[in-house]
């Protein structure tokens, strides 16, 4: 149906074996609601939302726990019905291994929903501040792995001309969008309708790459069906990472997002294809965040395949869903093979940004090898997707020389780990980048905090001078009246008189105390 | 009486002038050396490096009266800064001045406390709530970690409590370092 559509490419990237069938050959599963759900009250990007139950209350299913305490946050909502039995800290799907705070939920098994979100099948006639706000109490974040809210994103403003449902899915192992084009095509063509409609966009490509047919062929018909055309379905070639934002924008309008700037600037809002299907569950039917779509793949685990879960559901219960571990098991990744991070435990809940679970065995995941010195090959900086110099900013990250990595764009960095793939030194180049920046964040929250110090010390000195040169003062001034006293004439008389009530005064007192002891 | 008057005045004056000069000679604002020197330091004002602060150590390594090895609380990384600003060597921490140690912060025992405002007197910071006869507290977030309280303290019921790490501070460890537990030693999806 669609001509050829023009195609671009982005710089480096890689083709990578993309291990998706391991995965995605399975129908979408549905995993039971367990008998607990935990939720992390920190799940994205910003800061953690503030609880708005108690322990004890009963919640109803996708009724609020938790509130946005500022603009870059995002509420939680229970993922059943039950009652909140704690509220503290638990382990969380994190690269520290620390816990966060946590509400957690005993399950009644019932269900029950929540009604507090009316759906809004007119939505034609509300206006985009009016959608934002049911996306914002919905605590819809991006379901591509970042979690950032997505009404932020979508508070862009006006002369936006395209939107891009990003459905590429570059990264190996994972197949999570994969099957939900393929079962929910027509919930994503709603969001994208819902979408177009706040941001008053004309445009929608959903991009999808070219090892995904069956997605493909069901979101085409999933149009058809909705006879709109605004929105266009456009394969891609599969190279990795184009499902990053900057780069699928470049290969699908061949402009390059400015390195300090976002999408919007150029006109464009990208989202995932899993966010625009939450967008019209949010809209449509009054449902907030409280499900997505899971990968569980790896040779470790018994039955890989693509999962519906609630969020707030333990990994061990999805995983026994699965049939269990294998005897082969060694790595328990959330995220995929290129940019996840292993876990200590897996008590840990689904969370927002879980699109992946991978229980590697060594095969998938190769113990990485000593590293050695760079050779300054350049092969790094020919596949980095960023066009950055992984060499120069490794250089300066081991050396600890923050300050000279800002000419080098350390945080254009978007951690997709090619460079480390192609090193032949096996230097764990994204491992450095990851370090450096949160030391650069750390370092700047410490400077922060001296100069806070700095000024009250100061404060504190200032205070102290001025009460010392009060009193220098009020010293001086004594001193003064005193030679003043001295000096003039009278003197002498003043100070006989006062010497004289003084004797007077303790003679007196000397006769009371005498009187007094007789008395 | 009368010599003592005179003593008093004498030393007033004799202070006054001091001050006057010190204000002129060690005056500081403006001196765009030391503010550079003094925005590296940790400002702790914890007096470790033998001056009463942050900012008179500056001066003194501005004066060269001091090298740039003696604060503990920044450590090599500040050694560093001020080797790169001042075009110097960097060299190791002064082992007289202290151990680097890691960011703690005060707790105040507040069954033990007796209310004595010593240590709030001793905090260069005023980060130390409460009046005479009552219960003090620190404030956690304008603690520098000096310990200049601890000392001062007559019934001892001050303690530096290691700094915690959480999400929010947390950071990802220097490869090479000990990269084990639970980063992933980033997978090489190549070799499967
Ligand atoms: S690929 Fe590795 S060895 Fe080659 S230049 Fe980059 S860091 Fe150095
Ligand atoms: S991890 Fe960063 S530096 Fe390495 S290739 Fe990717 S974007 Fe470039
Ligand atoms: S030792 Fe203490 S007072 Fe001296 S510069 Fe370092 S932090 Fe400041």
């Amino acid at each position: 149906m669609e001509p050829d559509r023009r195609l671009w490419r982005f710089h480096g990237g890689l083709h990578l074996p993309g291990h998706k069938r391991l995965s995605n050959v399975e129908p979408l599963d549905i995993v039971p609601v367990p008998a607990r759900l935990i939720h992390p009250l920190g799940q994205h990007v910003g800061i953690p939302s503030e609880p708005v139950v108690e322990v004890g209350e009963t919640v109803q299913r996708g009724q609020p726990l938790s509130r946005a305490t500022g603009y870059i946050c995002s509420p939680v909502h229970a993922g059943s019905s039950g009652t909140v039995v704690a509220i503290g800290p638990h382990p969380i799907p994190h690269p520290s291994g620390l816990d966060g705070d946590c509400i957690i939920i005993d399950t009644d098994g019932q269900d029950m929903p929540y009604e507090g979100y009316p759906p809004l099948t007119n939505y034609r006639t509300l206006n985009g501040p009016a959608l934002r706000a049911r996306v914002r109490e919905c605590g819809i974040v991006g379901l591509g792995g970042a979690a950032f809210p997505t009404a932020v994103k979508l508070n862009a403003g006006a002369g936006l001309r395209l939107l891009i449902l990003n459905g590429a899915e570059c990264e190996p192992y994972i197949s999570c969008d994969d099957s939900l084009m393929r079962h929910r095509a027509a919930e994503i063509i709603a969001g994208a309708q819902v979408l177009l409609h706040a941001l008053e966009i004309r445009d929608c490509c959903i991009a999808i790459e070219e090892d995904k047919p069956e997605a493909f062929a069901s979101l085409e018909a999933a149009v058809r069906r909705a006879d709109d055309n605004r929105i266009e379905v456009v394969q891609v070639p599969a190279v990795y990472p184009e499902g990053g934002e900057r780069q699928l924008i470049q290969v699908l309008t061949g402009e390059e997002v400015p390195a300090a700037g976002i999408p919007a600037d150029i006109g464009i809002l990208c989202q995932n294809v899993g966010t625009a299907a939450a967008v019209a569950r949010a809209v449509l039917y009054g449902e907030p965040l409280i499900s997505r779509v899971v990968t569980v793949t790896g040779h470790g685990v018994t039955r890989p395949r693509n999962l519906e879960v609630r969020l707030g559901t333990p990994l061990n219960k999805v995983i026994d869903h699965c049939g269990g571990y294998t005897d082969e098991a060694r790595h328990l990744i959330m995220g995929g093979a290129m940019m996840g991070f292993a876990l200590a435990t897996d008590a840990v809940p689904v969370i927002k940004s879980t699109n992946c679970l991978l229980v590697g065995s060594d095969a998938d995941i190769a113990p990485r090898q000593p590293a050695s010195a760079c050779i300054r090959c350049g092969e790094c900086a020919q596949v980095c997707p960023a066009q950055l110099l992984p060499q120069q900013l490794y250089w300066h990250a081991r050396a600890d020389e923050f300050d000279k990595l800002d000419p080098y764009h350390l945080f254009g960095c978007i951690e997709c780990g090619c460079c480390d793939v192609v090193c032949p030194s096996q230097i764990p180049l994204t491992q450095y980048f990851r370090y450096a920046k949160t030391e650069i964040w750390a370092r700047e929250r410490e400077r922060r905090q001296s100069d806070h110090a700095r000024e009250r010390f100061e404060t504190r000195n200032q205070r102290i001078e001025r009460a010392e040169s009060e009193r220098q003062r009020r010293l001086e001034a004594k001193t003064r009246a005193l030679k003043q006293t001295r000096s003039s004439a009278a003197s002498k008389a003043v100070i006989d008189e006062v010497m004289a009530r003084v004797r007077a005064k303790k003679a007196a007192d000397e006769r009371d105390a005498e009187n007094g002891d007789g008395g | 009486m009368l010599t003592a008057i005179i003593a008093i005045s004498g030393l007033a004056a004799g202070f006054g002038l001091l001050l006057g000069f010190a204000a002129v000679r060690f005056r500081s604002e403006g001196d765009p050396v030391v503010e550079r020197i003094d925005s590296l330091l940790p400002q702790t004002q914890c007096a470790q490096c033998g001056f009463p602060g942050c900012k008179p150590y500056a001066e003194a390594i501005v004066d060269g009266a001091a090298d740039i090895n003696r604060c503990p609380p920044g450590g090599e990384a500040t050694i560093r800064a001020l080797a790169d600003l001042l075009e110097r060597d960097a060299k190791p921490l002064d082992p007289e001045r202290g151990e680097e140690r890691l960011p703690a912060l005060a707790v105040i025992d507040e069954d033990l406390c007796i209310g004595c405002t010593l240590c709030i007197q001793a905090c260069p910071v005023d980060a130390i709530l409460g009046a005479a006869k009552l219960m003090h507290t620190v404030i956690a977030s304008e603690c520098t970690g000096c310990e200049l309280c601890i000392e001062p303290c007559p019934v001892d019921c001050i303690e530096m409590v290691p700094e915690t790490v959480t999400l929010g501070t947390w950071r990802w460890p220097k490869p090479g370092a000990d990269t084990s537990a639970v980063i992933a030693a980033s997978p090489n999806p190549a070799s499967a």
